[in-house]
């Protein structure tokens, strides 16, 4: 009976899966935005037609959470544009395959790991940023936002919307430059001040920018790149790089230990630091990991690289899980002392 | 097969439900083209056997035989009967022909023969137009005959019945009766039918097989079962009897009240005790008006319900020490006697009619 | 016969008891796998702002529970009682809810209410993200459900109770006190009960409208996809699964009770006509609609604005759902092609289970344990359905592994998320067929599987047909189990209007949700018209 059971099961499987090319099929997990899946394979496939890509596309926490999740039996092949602390993750669950790509040498010092050969290798710098909504700043009269600090003004309470840290890449990039700008304390007593004018937490690390976009808050603490595509779209959007600075992570790339499709994995990897790939990443991003090759893009502020902090990764990594155990402890039930 | 050989055998069998004994030890006979209903109240035990025959409900001990074959663990599908359901059961979705078709149709006959097959059948059961119908458009009797003629179809050696008639109204039921009698007496179908109705066994059966709480209390012609019921229980459930209390003098006389009564020594009463106390029972319509036979006494009529063709009186003497006595006279008799509440009369309780039943 | 059982008996324990295992074991594990008894509990308790969301839940679920079956019932009460026109259109505008993911009242909700929100003064300044958005989701998506078993409850009543009302001189009030409350109160009670589970175990509102409101639901999403935290997902989990097995439990013997109530014989009630009572029926039936319409009016309005609130042109952009988070096009596509998977196979599987149950013989053991298998998904979140999949399916050594990620296993999932409804459709029809059918064949000599197609099927292909619109109404629109199995060639659509909604392309979100609802919409018109040519071959038979 069990027999028949997986039999049935099989037979299912084999009608339902997917169909199989004669390609290579590389399962690439990422967190690059969604628009930019199709033009990333497509650019990729000009050189490798014969290597057909698979995304598995979510949100900077979601995608880390699926890969550990599958720590035993590990579904992807390589990972394509996602988060450097979250690799750093991996690379200490060693769960990733140290390569050295093809080309390593022409990439910035500082978008590599540090392993010799490298665990993961960086694309480009996706950096912090605050996205005010100019219409409703004037309808509700708030002052144009200069600094972090400017954030705690009381007159903002309830108009900021944030990416909460324990799912969102960018809340937890927030949050580790924060305390590495303002130290440990003092970074602890700015977010007591924010926490006080924020409307909500968000899952993801694009929602506030495209709330504010959208009016739906005022002030939204997000990304660069995603205020300067709403912007792109139209919305009434300033984006505010704050005078303390600001913190960055890198999108990178990295094969997944015990790969099925090592040649493959590491053809994708060799690719994506081609200057080819440098810049596509460009068009998006203004930081990238061979920045020689970088043109300004529209909507981005140009003081970006010089506003960029000496982000520490490993130590951002290490201190992960205790940083997000405090926050939480801190703010994670918003509406709760409220009432 | 010989009239000694029986054509269903029933050995010691015992079916329980859980803790629930729903037969005990039930052994029967039924011989060829025989006609026996099982008859008991509601309850006790006469589907569990039916069923177990068919092998629906495999029975917990004993033995089924049929037509010399033991069949006692056999699935429905390896014995050979047909049968009929109170619900009828017709598959709704399927036209009377269907229906009817639907057991000729395993045995790979070819199409023109299942035809003619149900066309003689709907003949049979009186329908011969009604066959392109559903089930739906008939009314209960012809669904009854439908069901009948399906269960026949395949000439099985023994026709089984649960209840075919009591969902019907009663005129229906009276016409049906004798149609299914009549049937059954031409196809010679060795036939059991279970019915909680005792004028239907009565009217019907060959042989009538009384069960009560699991047991059988009495089996026989409809002639036994009425004039002589072997129990206390068959006598009290068929028709109606009185029961007066009574001590038994000797091997054929009993005292009532302070009167002493000749009496029948059937009915298993020969192995009462002189001096035990004992039920003297006699049905009302065969108390006699007048001094006929030794065993009179003169009565008070208390009371007097016209039933039509007859009437019921409630009889009372003080020589029955209060006791009351239900007669029926015929309409004739009240008229040339002139009773009335009140009239005093003699009647008299034939000997032949007076059963002893232990207490 | 057998084999089939224990096939079918098999499918259930793999699907659901042993994945129910993995998750009870895992919320013992630390993240290493050793066995730490209650120590992940005691870390739970001690850590108030995840037991906050008990309260929480309970809250809303609870203020939920009475709005919605308040509604209902007033509603229910409007379409049995009064004379009122337009019964038919209230009904069925009632019922739409059940083909929208949950998630959509909530986006709605946003347009709505937001702080660009059309009609936002109604709030009178309070925020729509939090408790009030949830409740009010909540109560458009439990709404159908609860209506379905009032209606139920007081179709049941009988007239010669109001007649004898009537001929003691009790007046409307004291009638409706002494007769229609107490005929209903079953009703009422298991209404409750239903719209209680369903709220406290439902995401996909709170996720969208909660804003910082935790609930026990979202805080299962939160450890899992958030935190990586599978052991405290585990158990919130099984806290999760506590107020919803009693529910559950609590409902059941609330069921069996009723249906001591239904089997007695009644005279159906015909309500004769009251200008001012129909009036008043009207008129309310009348504001509940709108606020149902208003709500999907609102979602297809957003989903065809360029960029709300700024450029208020129409423009399809918001369908590019291949430039959004969620998967794109293919994931609606994957939404059908699981819809009618789930459709089919379910059907099969859950009708043959019946049967089993129903129609089989002996082993007694087996058929009730059968039977509580059957029972048991109700009682079980979906989200509890979905992490229990991932510990049980991912795991390495099982053998079922390949199908991790694959349209099977949220084929699996959903059939088994969904069995209990549709397997109390068909034991139902089964139920109402003459038990003696398969006498009757068997004295025919007919093998068991010809009468089960050529008798019990087209007696019960009504329930047949219900049960197969069910299972692919209820896979277009979950989102609970599914978000954690889904992989990279079956994403779904009510996942896309999550992911999108999560990423803040809301109207997107809207857009694709109202993908599904048209899609379950034309699903159902069809299922209608086509049962019924179906039903006008097979069925003639029904009628007289
Ligand atoms: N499947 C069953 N399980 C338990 N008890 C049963 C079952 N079938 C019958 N009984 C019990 O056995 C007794 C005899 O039933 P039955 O043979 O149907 O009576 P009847 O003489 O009315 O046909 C009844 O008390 C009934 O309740
Ligand atoms: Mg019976």
């Amino acid at each position: 009976m069990k027999f028949t059971k997986f039999l049935a099961a099989a037979v299912m499987t084999g009608v339902m899966a997917s169909p199989v090319f004669a390609a290579t099929e590389l399962t690439v997990y990422t967190a690059v935005e969604a628009e930019d899946l199709k033009k990333y394979a497509e650019r990729f496939n000009e050189d490798h037609p014969d290597i057909n890509i698979n995304w598995v596309r979510d949100s900077t926490g979601i995608v880390t959470a699926k890969l550990l999740a599958e720590k035993e039996n590990p579904q992807a092949d390589v990972i394509w544009g996602l988060a450097a602390t979250s690799l750093l993750l991996m690379k200490s669950e060693d769960m990733l395959e140290p390569y050295a790509p093809a080309g390593l040498d022409g990439l910035d010092s500082k978008f590599r790991d540090k392993s010799e050969p490298p665990t993961w290798t960086g694309m480009d710098a996706w950096v912090a940023a605050i996205c005010v909504n100019t219409v409703e700043a004037e309808a509700n009269n708030l002052p144009m936002p200069a600094s972090w600090q400017d954030l705690t003004n009381p007159v903002y309470k309830g108009h900021i919307a944030m990416p909460n840290p324990n799912s969102s890449g960018t809340g937890f990039l927030d949050v580790s430059s924060w305390l590495q700008i303002f130290g440990e304390d003092d970074g602890w007593a700015f977010m007591d001040g924010l926490h006080q004018n924020i409307h909500h937490y968000t899952h993801s690390g694009s929602k506030p920018c495209k709330q504010a976009a959208s009016g739906e808050v005022a002030i939204g603490v997000s990304f660069a790149f995603r205020g300067a595509k709403s912007k792109a779209d139209g919305a009434p959007l300033e984006i505010i790089i704050p005078s303390e600075g600001i913190g960055w992570d890198m999108e990178a790339t990295a094969i997944v230990k015990g790969t099925d499709n090592m040649e493959a994995a590491k053809t994708l990897v060799d690719w994506s630091i081609t200057d080819k790939a440098n810049m596509m990443y460009n068009e998006g991003y203004a930081v990238i990991g061979k920045q020689a090759l970088a043109k300004p893009v529209e909507h981005f502020p140009s003081n970006i690289p010089e506003s960029m902090i000496d982000n520490d990764f490993e130590w951002a990594a290490n201190n992960r899980k205790r940083i997000l155990a405090e926050w939480q402890k801190r703010y994670d039930s918003k509406s709760e002392p409220k009432s | 097969m010989s009239q000694s050989e029986p054509y269903l055998k029933i050995g010691n069998l015992t079916k329980r439900f859980g803790d629930f004994t729903a037969l005990s030890d039930v052994t029967l006979a039924v011989f060829e083209g025989e006609f026996v209903c099982f008859l008991g109240p509601s309850g006790c035990g006469k589907t569990t056997l039916l069923r177990a025959i068919a092998g629906l409900d495999i029975q917990t001990y004993g033995t089924v035989d049929q037509a010399g074959r033991d069949v006692s663990s056999l699935p429905p599908a390896e014995r050979d009967f047909g049968i009929v359901f109170q619900s009828y059961a017709l598959f709704p979705n399927l036209t009377i022909e269907k229906n009817i078709a639907y057991g000729l149709e395993n045995l790979k006959q070819p199409a023109s023969k299942i035809r003619d097959r149900v066309a003689e059948l709907l003949q049979l059961v009186g329908m011969p137009e009604q066959g392109k119908k559903y089930p739906a458009q008939l009314s209960g009797g012809q669904q009854q005959r439908v069901a009948l003629a399906r269960a026949i179809a395949i000439s099985p050696g023994l026709l089984l019945l649960d209840e075919p008639l009591s969902a019907l109204d009663a005129k229906v039921r009276v016409k049906l009766r004798h149609e299914i009698k009549e049937l059954q007496r031409k196809l010679g179908i060795t036939t059991i039918m279970v019915t909680h109705d005792q004028e239907e066994a009565l009217t019907m059966a060959d042989r009538i097989v009384v069960i009560n709480n699991g047991l059988i209390e009495q089996v026989g012609t409809p002639e036994q079962i009425y004039r002589e019921p072997a129990t206390r229980f068959v006598a009290d459930f068929i028709g109606s009897m009185n029961f007066l209390p009574a001590t038994k003098v000797s091997k054929n006389k009993v005292r009532i009240g302070q009167l002493e009564f000749s009496c029948s020594d059937a009915a298993g009463s020969a192995e009462i005790t002189p001096d035990q106390p004992v039920h003297a029972a006699i049905r009302p319509e065969d108390i006699l008006v007048g001094d006929a036979s030794s065993n009179y006494i003169d009565a008070t009529v208390d009371s007097i319900e016209f039933l039509g063709s007859f009437v019921r009186a409630d009889l009372s003497s003080p020589q029955l020490d209060g006791l009351i006595l239900l007669a029926d006279f015929s309409a004739n008799r009240v008229r040339s006697e002139n009773l009335s509440a009140g009239s005093h009369i003699r009647i008299s309780l034939p000997a032949e009619s007076l059963l002893i039943y232990a207490e | 016969m057998l084999v089939f059982m224990g096939v079918i008996a098999c499918y259930l324990v793999v699907a659901l008891a042993l994945p129910l295992y993995a998750i009870l074991s895992k919320s013992f594990k630390n993240n290493d796998g050793e066995f730490v008894g209650l120590a992940n509990y005691l870390e739970y308790f001690n850590t108030p702002s995840l037991t906050y969301s008990i309260q929480n839940s309970l809250t809303i679920s609870i203020i939920t529970t009475l709005i919605s079956v308040t509604i209902a019932f007033t509603l229910a009460y409007g379409l049995s009682r009064s004379c009122m026109r337009l019964k038919g259109l209230f009904k069925i505008i009632a019922l739409v809810p059940i083909l929208v993911p949950s998630l959509l009242p909530g986006i709605a909700l946003v347009y709505l209410f937001g702080r660009q929100g059309l009609i936002k003064e109604l709030l009178f300044g309070h925020d729509i993200y939090g408790p009030i958005g949830i409740v009010i989701s909540e109560v458009f998506f439990t709404l159908p459900h609860a209506l379905i078993i009032i209606m139920t409850a007081l179709s049941i009543a009988d007239a010669r109770l109001y007649e004898a009302a009537q001929s003691l001189n009790a007046g409307k009030v004291k009638t409706f006190f002494t007769v229609t409350l107490p005929g209903a109160r079953y009703g009422l009670i298991s209404a409750g009960f239903v719209v209680f589970t369903l709220t406290i175990t439902d995401f996909g509102a709170p996720k969208v409208i909660g804003g910082d409101f935790n609930v026990l639901a979202t805080d299962i999403y939160k450890q899992v996809i958030g935190q990586q935290n599978f052991e405290m997902g585990a158990v919130v989990s099984l806290i999760l699964l506590l107020p919803a097995g009693v529910a559950f439990t609590v409902d059941r013997i609330m069921q069996r009770k009723q249906v001591a109530l239904l089997s007695a014989r009644a005279v159906a009630y015909e309500p004769k006509p009251s200008t001012s009572f129909d009036w008043i029926m009207f008129s309310w039936a009348t504001i509940v609609s709108i606020f149902i319409l208003t709500i999907l009016g609102t979602c297809q309005y957003a989903a065809l604005i360029k960029f709300y609130p700024y450029d208020l042109t129409l423009s399809l952009k918001n369908y590019q759902f291949d430039l959004m988070d969620g998967g794109g096009w293919e994931s609606f596509y994957n939404s059908l092609e699981l819809a009618c998977w789930t459709a089919v196979i379910g059907t099969v599987l859950v009708f043959l289970g019946a049967y089993m149950v129903e129609k089989g013989k002996g082993f007694h053991l087996g058929r009730s344990l059968f039977q509580f298998l059957a029972m048991l998904p109700m009682a079980v979140p979906g989200l509890v359905l979905g992490l229990a999949y991932i510990f049980f399916f991912n795991s390495p050594n099982n053998p079922l592994n390949f199908l991790y990620h694959t349209m099977a296993i949220l084929v699996i999932s959903t059939v088994t998320h969904f069995y209990t409804v549709a397997h109390l459709t068909a034991v139902t029809a089964l139920k109402q067929m003459d038990p003696e059918f398969e006498s009757v064949a068997s004295s025919l000599k007919t093998p068991f599987y010809r009468t089960f197609t050529r008798i019990t099927v087209p007696v019960c292909l009504p329930a047949i047909l219900d049960i197969s619109i069910y299972l692919f109404v209820n896979a277009m629109t979950t989102v609970s189990a599914v978000v954690f199995l889904y992989g990279p060639h079956t994403s779904l659509a009510s996942v896309a209007v999550l992911n999108m909604d999560d990423a803040g392309d809301i109207a997107p979100a809207a857009a694709m949700g109202m993908m599904i609802f048209y899609t379950n919409a034309s699903v159902r018109i069809l299922h209608g018209l086509l049962s019924r040519g179906v039903l006008r071959k097979t069925q003639s038979w029904r009628s007289r």
